[in-house]
């Protein structure tokens, strides 16, 4: 049969054309499939593919944190100490099989915002705020004093906490536990800290106070010292065998219906 | 001849008269002096115009915090408290913060009742407001009246603020006890905000929070386990 003139090479045009549109789309949907992967691996009802701990060593740079007492009679910043249980818990952590996001591995100034951004980035099991002080005996474990609210799609940044109240009650009666099997007094309050109350994941601001005195118990008023090597490997290893018990409980994985990277709201 | 008969006898007079002379003008200025003091003193009014006034002693409630245990507990005092609402809260959160400043101090905060700049009672946004025209509560003292929940704003001194010991429990415990001693001894006051040197202040001295409302009915602390 006798094709017109120019029809092969017309037909040779539109065939090239929609090999290059087919290209493209498929390129387009491999990029897509590439973005939104990761995301949808971390969603609401997806579990997370590793345990994962977020460590926020409290203060850093100009903020020192309290003035603490140390065992020669210097003293220490707060910002320190935290700073070197972050790094002791960190390495127990991992040696244990968990991921370990730190808010700070310097000594920094880091804003509260910014704390609470990397633990939401994290979508994380178990958010530890770490403090230091002179006053009281053994450690303090403090939970956002938010009323607990019904989880939503997107919450007010500066409550998003409330939803995850009863998860961090929960992992401060398995912190309070293991502490307490240490032979450490422990008190558990609420506080209004800005850090954890923007935090979307079971969250416990942890404050080292002094060791004990075994004469007169938890009533000594007294400055103590908290740079015992001793009771802080203590505290750190306490810490960790919690946080592998809070692991083991099968709900660590379900989220209160929210995902922390959806938590941008109203700032 | 000795040396006084070498002085004439003129100078002599001259220096005698000179003498009295100066001795007459200092009596002169000193009678000037006492009746200008006398002078001043009667233009100015010093009758007093208003009796001082010794508020009667009554029964107040401290929420006191301990750094030992991480509890707040009440303790019962008689204090000469004003009638006035707002100078009323002042008193009692003063007399707590006084507590706190003692060497002995369960909770040891420096700074004492000068801490406490000022306590303005505003009603709470929304809030029903009622008019009565008697009643011994507190309200009624005061303004006449309003017998809606109140907000308490409490505007605290740099000092206090800068003297505070940072950490977690202390800071909370301070704020926690001054808002549950307002509610202890004012009870209409339902919500409480802090202010420093008249400003807002993002913590209390690195921890505590202090740009949020605080709830005086909420269960502030909740001790789940001591040992």
């Amino acid at each position: 049969m006798q094709l017109p003139l120019g029809y092969e090479t017309r037909s040779r045009s539109v065939f090239t054309r929609i090999a290059i549109c087919v290209f493209c789309l498929l390129l387009s949907a491999a990029s897509l499939s590439a973005l939104i992967g990761p995301a949808a691996a971390q969603g609401p009802t997806a579990p997370a593919a590793r345990f994962t701990v977020v460590l926020d060593a409290g203060h850093g740079g100009d903020d020192v944190g309290a003035n603490l007492t140390t065992q020669t009679g210097s003293p220490e910043a707060e910002k320190d100490f935290t700073l070197a249980l972050s790094i002791k818990l960190r390495s127990l952590l991992k040696a244990r099989g968990m991921a370990v996001v730190t808010t700070r591995e310097s000594d920094i100034a880091l804003d509260a915002d910014r704390r609470a951004e990397t633990a939401d980035q994290a979508a994380a099991q178990a958010c530890l705020s770490l403090h230091a002080a002179t006053t009281g005996a053994g450690v303090h474990l403090f939970l956002s004093s938010l009323p607990p609210a019904q989880a939503s799609k997107f919450a007010p940044w500066k409550t998003a906490q409330a939803a995850w109240v009863p998860k961090s009650l929960a992992l401060a009666g398995v912190l309070n536990s293991a502490l307490r099997h240490a032979g450490i007094p422990v008190t558990v309050g609420r506080t209004a800290l800005t850090t954890i109350d923007s935090m979307a994941c079971p969250a416990v601001a942890i404050e080292v106070a002094p060791e004990a005195n075994p004469d007169n118990s938890i009533g000594a008023n007294a400055p103590g010292v908290v740079d015992d090597p001793a009771y802080d490997v203590k505290i750190a290893d306490a810490l960790a065998a919690a946080l592998v018990e809070w692991r083991s409980d099968g709900s660590v994985f379900k989220n209160s219906g929210q995902r922390g990277g959806e938590n941008h709201e109203l700032r | 001849m000795n040396s006084a008969s070498s002085i004439p006898r003129y100078q002599l007079v001259l220096f005698l008269i000179l003498l009295l002379v100066s001795a007459a003008l200092g009596g002169l200025l000193w009678h000037l002096r006492t009746r200008a003091h006398e002078r001043m003193l009667a233009g100015k009014d010093s009758t007093p115009t208003q009796a001082p006034q010794v508020a009667p002693l009554e029964r107040a409630t401290l929420m006191v915090a301990r750094d030992a245990d991480d509890t707040i507990g009440a303790r019962a005092l008689s204090l000469p408290l004003p009638q006035e609402p707002g100078a009323r809260a002042r008193a009692v959160l003063g007399k707590l913060l006084d507590l706190y400043a003692e060497p002995d101090s369960t909770h040891s905060v420096p700074g004492g009742a000068a801490s406490v700049a000022q306590v303005f009672l505003l009603p709470v946004a929304g809030s029903t407001v009622t008019e009565t025209k008697a009643g011994g509560g507190f309200g009624s003292a005061a303004s006449g009246a309003d017998a809606g929940p109140e907000l308490a704003v409490v505007n605290l001194t740099g000092t206090f603020a800068a003297s505070h010991p940072s950490g977690l429990e202390t800071e909370t415990l301070t704020v926690l006890s001054m808002c549950a001693t307002l509610n202890a001894n004012l009870p209409r006051i339902a919500e409480v905000r802090f202010l420093v040197n008249g400003e807002p202040r993002s913590t209390l001295a690195g921890h505590a929070d202090l740009t949020r409302t605080y709830l005086t009915g909420d269960t502030v602390m909740t001790e789940l386990e001591r040992q």
